[in-house]
Order: structure tokens, then sequence, then C-alpha cells
């Protein structure tokens, strides 16, 4: 595809303001100014960049532990984002949710999770809602590949595919599930081939390439909303650091491997494409980097800055009116 | 006042005389229909629940009446369907999901517990969860381990869960209304022995508010708080008590979340004595929690220690015997109330 240079720079800048949202984070961790431990998305943000950019703001996301990308892809606050990061009454959800449990319904974010891949069903759920209420909305369960040796997956998927629900299911193959290598972990390790055993279509994609990300996403959604049903989409990827900080992600992946994928930088494949073929010039991507950079350092210091949660409102909420 | 108030429930439990008659099965399906009509964000998913009626007849004519976008037959999948009725709540929508058998809420729990409960809490009340789990619970001769489970109490230990137990037709029909309407998960529990019992249920619209227990028997010696099937097996004994000259009080706070504690301490202070009859097991379950509410708060009106009748601890036995003999029975109910009144 020949992007228009909007769209270029438009992904690019959800792409960088992942990468410098999560590298600050990581910052903040290591001088024990987050509490708890996060799972960083760093190397992964073409994906949540690419599909986001097909979404409206009121089509659901469900993500995973691994969710600050989707979070500031489908447009959740970045001093919020981290303030909730911290724990700290600015957050999103006033700090009672934390890394793994950011939910903002306003842009229709229907949480991070701590747990690996209830949110497939729950996706499955949201859209059955859309379909019911007619409303147009589609849903979009992103989950790990250790997802996918999971009932939940088995079953959510066959119900959205039974049901033809407005869904996608994206899987982000970062071909490690903690430590566990994908290829022992199954014997099927194409994940897209998986569709075929629910009747959906399966398709796999560069999930480094942002603009392939973007085009193949683009297609799924269409078909959900127009009624087609239910896609699972295979984005090969590579997480940068370890399951968690303080994983070092060394132990069980050979270095070669881990260089290989840095070499292969999704935010960096963009700007260079784009130079190459003219989509957008070097300035442009120097003034986004300037703004996020920017708005990220702000960012932070929202998050620093925010006070804890009230005690007195430690039992709020525990039920609704 | 207090008197005042326990003698104006008891007259409203009993002001039901000359009310048509209907099934506890009925009552759920009018309670259905009604709020299917009032609002169309409700709707059906379970195992059966369409053109069949549901395993106990539970749907009988909904699917008919509301068709197939809104009755949802699933496959055997409960963690699929439970976390589907969570998205779906999550969305704006009010899923009823009914799990049929209460065992195979296990299959579920992680969704229920980890996702349902939490979700409203922690996201700092942006989002609502309306989501009814519904699922029948007890045991009916002959169903073995799998089947029988009563254990409502897993549910109460988890903040976020309201948890309704009714014993008649009129609750069935009136808290499944206010569950339908409530913007928390409720987990509904019927028992499947009373499912074909018949009680009056009065033809106007009625809902049945939580966390207000009603007294099905008023009485002076003993408290025995009782929910769902085991209220019957209260009402016989104390009948039978009644005639050896013990005056048993017989409390079914209908929802254990939320618990109306006022009404039991209100008649513990009245009678000084506590039985409690449940038919899940004694170790952290209802009875031990009204036990320690009761010693938290009124220990010095106790004339006598507490008692829980409740399932003997070892799994549902397939033979209608054994099972029969594991679970409370209005027998047993009276002879721990006789030696507890003896002690």
């Amino acid at each position: 595809m020949i992007p228009s240079t909007e769209l270029v720079l438009s992904l690019y800048r959800t792409m960088i303001q992942i990468r410098e949202f999560e590298l600050k984070a990581r910052e903040l961790l290591h001088m024990g100014k987050l509490p708890a431990f996060i799972h960083v998305y760093v190397g992964e943000e073409a994906i949540a960049a690419g599909v986001s950019a097909q979404l409206r703001p009121d089509d659901y996301v469900l993500s995973t532990h691994r969710g600050h990308g989707h979070a500031v892809a489908k447009g959740i606050p970045l001093r919020e984002l981290m303030a909730e990061l911290r724990g700290v009454a600015g957050g999103c959800n006033g700090g009672r949710g934390g890394t793994m449990h950011i939910y903002e319904p306003g842009v229709g974010f229907l949480g991070t999770n701590g747990v690996v891949a209830p949110g497939i069903p729950m996706a499955a759920g949201a859209a059955l809602s859309a379909k019911l209420r007619k409303s147009g909305q589609v849903a979009v369960a992103f989950f790990g590949d250790g997802a996918v040796n999971n009932g939940a997956f088995h079953e959510g998927i066959n119900m959205a595919s039974t049901w033809e629900l407005p869904a996608v299911f994206v899987c982000e193959n970062n071909l490690y599930a903690t430590e566990m290598r994908f290829n022992r972990a199954t014997k099927n390790i194409n994940v897209a081939s998986r569709g075929a055993a629910y009747n959906m279509p399966g398709v796999q994609v560069d999930g480094n390439d942002v603009l392939a990300v973007y085009e193949t996403a683009g297609e799924a959604i269409d078909r959900a909303r127009q009624g087609g049903g239910p896609t699972l989409i295979e984005c090969l990827t590579y997480r940068w650091f370890g399951h968690h900080e303080g994983d070092p992600g060394t132990s069980y992946r050979p270095k070669e491997e881990i260089d290989s994928w840095k070499n292969r930088d999704p935010v960096k494949k963009l700007r260079e494409q784009s130079l190459a073929s003219s989509w957008a010039d070097a300035t442009a991507f120097e003034e986004i980097e300037a703004e996020v950079t920017r708005a990220v350092e702000e960012a932070a210091a929202f998050a620093l800055a925010s006070p804890e949660p009230q005690l007195a409102t430690a039992l709020d909420h525990v039920f609704s009116s | 006042m207090a008197e005042a108030q326990v003698a104006a429930q008891s007259v409203r439990s009993q002001d039901l005389s000359g009310t048509r008659m209907i099934t506890c099965v009925e009552a759920g399906i009018e309670a259905l229909r009604e709020e299917m009509k009032r609002d169309p964000a409700i709707f059906y998913l379970g195992q059966g629940i369409g053109p069949r009626g549901g395993n106990f007849q539970q749907t009988r004519g909904l699917w008919a009446e509301f068709g197939d976008e809104r009755l949802r037959d699933t496959p055997i999948a409960e963690l699929a369907q439970t976390g589907l009725g969570i998205g779906a709540a999550m969305a704006g929508s009010r899923p009823v999901v009914d799990i049929v058998f209460l065992g195979f809420t296990l299959e579920a729990l992680s969704l229920i517990i980890q996702q349902a409960s939490t979700i409203h809490y922690v996201s700092n009340g942006k989002i609502k969860l309306p989501v009814v789990i519904r699922a029948a619970m007890g045991g009916a001769h002959g169903s073995g381990p799998h089947h029988s489970h009563t254990f409502y109490s897993f549910f109460m230990h988890i903040p976020g869960l309201k948890v309704v137990v009714p014993a008649t037709p009129y609750d069935v029909k009136g808290l499944l209304k206010t569950s339908l309407r409530e913007n928390n998960p409720v987990i509904f529990l019927e028992h499947m022995a009373l499912y074909n019992t018949k009680g009056p249920v009065p033809s106007e619209e009625y809902t049945v508010p939580f966390g207000e227990a009603v007294v099905r028997r008023p009485g002076k010696d003993v408290t025995l708080v009782a929910v769902s099937m085991m209220v019957s097996h209260a009402l016989e004994a104390a009948e039978i008590l009644d005639r050896q000259g013990i005056s048993v009080e017989v409390i079914d706070p209908r929802t254990v979340v939320p618990l109306d504690k006022a009404a039991i301490l209100r008649s513990v202070a009245k009678t000084g004595r506590l039985a409690m009859a449940d038919e899940a097991y004694a170790s952290c379950g209802f009875a031990a929690e009204v036990a320690a509410i009761v010693a938290e708060e009124a220990l010095y009106e106790l004339d006598a220690p507490v008692r829980r009748i409740c399932a003997l601890p070892a799994p549902h036995a397939f033979s209608p015997a054994l099972d029969s003999y594991l679970r409370p029975s209005a027998k047993r109910i009276v002879d721990e109330v006789t030696a507890m009144m003896n002690a």
C-alpha cells in the first residue's frame, strides 16, 4: 500500500508514544517510583498502533498483562495512564487498577488483564452486545501466544465464530509465554492456521510492519463491522525486554535472537521506509519525537505529583448503586 | 419497635392467602418475561434454554416469545458463556448466564471472581457489571457428587458479588426481578428440589428488595436461620418442636449478600439461642458466618452455644440413603435443637 503522509505520521506518533511511555515507565520503576512490576511492550508497538488506527473511538479493546501499548493506542491520556501505573489518585482508575487492570470505557478500553486469555471470551461478549444493540461497534481482543493453548481461547473464539460476532482476535506472537518458547508449548506453531478449526479466517502478518498490520486489521475490522464475522490475526513479533521488569529475558532467549529482532525495530522500519519512499520528511518525524518526549515527561511529572488515593475511599465502588 | 417490625414482616409473608398458586419455575419465567419486555438490554445465555425451555423448564416459552437473539443456546462451555456474559455487561447489555447446575460454575469461577467481582471496583466505578449468573443447587435423589453442590457460601466470600438464595415462588419472582435491575453481578441460586413446588404469587407487579430477611415463623425459644430448601425443613422441624413445647423462630435471609444482620440479631435478642440449618458444609460456610456475626455483635444475648446444622463433611453420595443422611433433614434439625435446649 502507499500510505498518505497523514497516516504515516499518525501511526508513527502512536508507536513513538508507546515506546517513549514504556521506556519512561521502566525508568521510573527502576528508580523505585512505580510499585510492583510491569510488562513492557517495547518491540511490539506496530500491532497496537496498526490495529487501533482502524478502530472507532467507541469500538472495544480487551487487552493483556502487556497492555500499556493498547491503552495508549486506544487513546487513554498518557498522564492518566502513567499515574495509574503509579497507583495514585490521578490515574484513570484512581490508582485502584494499576498496570494490569486499566479501564477507560470512554474510549472503549475494557481492560488490561492480569489473567491470560479471559479477554478473548469477554471481547466476544462485548461484540455480542454490539450485535444485539445493532450499534456497528467492533470488539478486538489482543492476546499473546501464551493464550492460544488455554481453554478460554478455544471456547471464546468458537462462540464468536458460531454466532458471527463482530470481533477481531489479534494474537501477538512474541515467541515466548513468559519463558516458554512457543514450539515447546504446542505442535502447531502457526496460530493463524487455527482459524480453520473454527471455520474463521486466519491471517499471519509481520507484526513489526505497522502498515501490514494496519492493512490486515482494516480488512478484518471492516468485515466484522459489516456482519461478516470474526477473524484471527497472528502478528509475528518479539519483546525486547524480559517477560516483566526484573526478568532479564536472557536465560531462555539467545542473544543473537534478541539482537536480530531489535534490528527489525518497527518504529525505525516505518521511519526509514517513509523517508526512502518520500511519504514524509525527516522534519516531520523529528517534530513528533520532540512533542512526544515532552508529553511523556509531562505525564511522568503528573504521575509523580499526583497524591495517593484517599484511604477513606477504600471501600467505595465495591458495588455500584 | 423491633418486635413490631418482626411481627409486621411475618404478617407480610402470610398475607398472600387467596392468591394464585404457581411453581418456582413458573415464577422465574414470569420474572424473566416481564423484565425482558420492559428492558431490551436483557438477554439470556445458557445450555438448552432455547427451544428446549431449559433443563428444569426454567425458560419454557421464552424462546418462542423472544427468539434466538435473546434466548441463546450455548455450547457446553461455561467459561466462555460466562466470559461472554461479562463482556456483554461491560458493553451495556444485561445478560443472564444460566449455568444450569451450581457445580458447573466452577468451570467459570475465574471469570466470576477474577473479572466480574473486581471490575467495577478497580475501574474506580467507571464500568458497571449487570450480569446475573443463574444456577440450580442442592440435590435431588441420586444426583451424585457433580450435580448436587450447595456451596453458595463460596460467593459470599468475595466482595463485589450479590448472592440470592430464594425459598419460595414469591421470592423467586420478586428477587429475580430485582436481580435483573441490579447494576452488579448477582449469583442467583435456586434449589432444584424447589423448582416444582408451588406457592402464592400475586399477579400484580412487585419486586423483593435484597438484604431484607423474612420471619417465616415467629417463636421465642430458638432462632433458626435457614435459606433455600432448608426453609421448608426448618418449618417442618419447628412444627414438631412446637408440639414438644419448644418455640422456634425461623428466619429466612433470602439474600446472603447483602445479609440482613439486623433481623438475625433482633431475633437472637429475643430468643437467646441461635441455630442454623444449612445444606452447605459447616466449614467456612454461611452458618459459620452467621455464628461469627452473632458472636461478635450479640454474644451476651446468647443463653447457649450456637448450633450449626449442616451437610456432613463428605462428597455428595449417589445412594439416596447416604445422600439424605448427609444433608440436614427436618428430623436432624429437631434432634439438634432439642439437644441444644436440653444442654
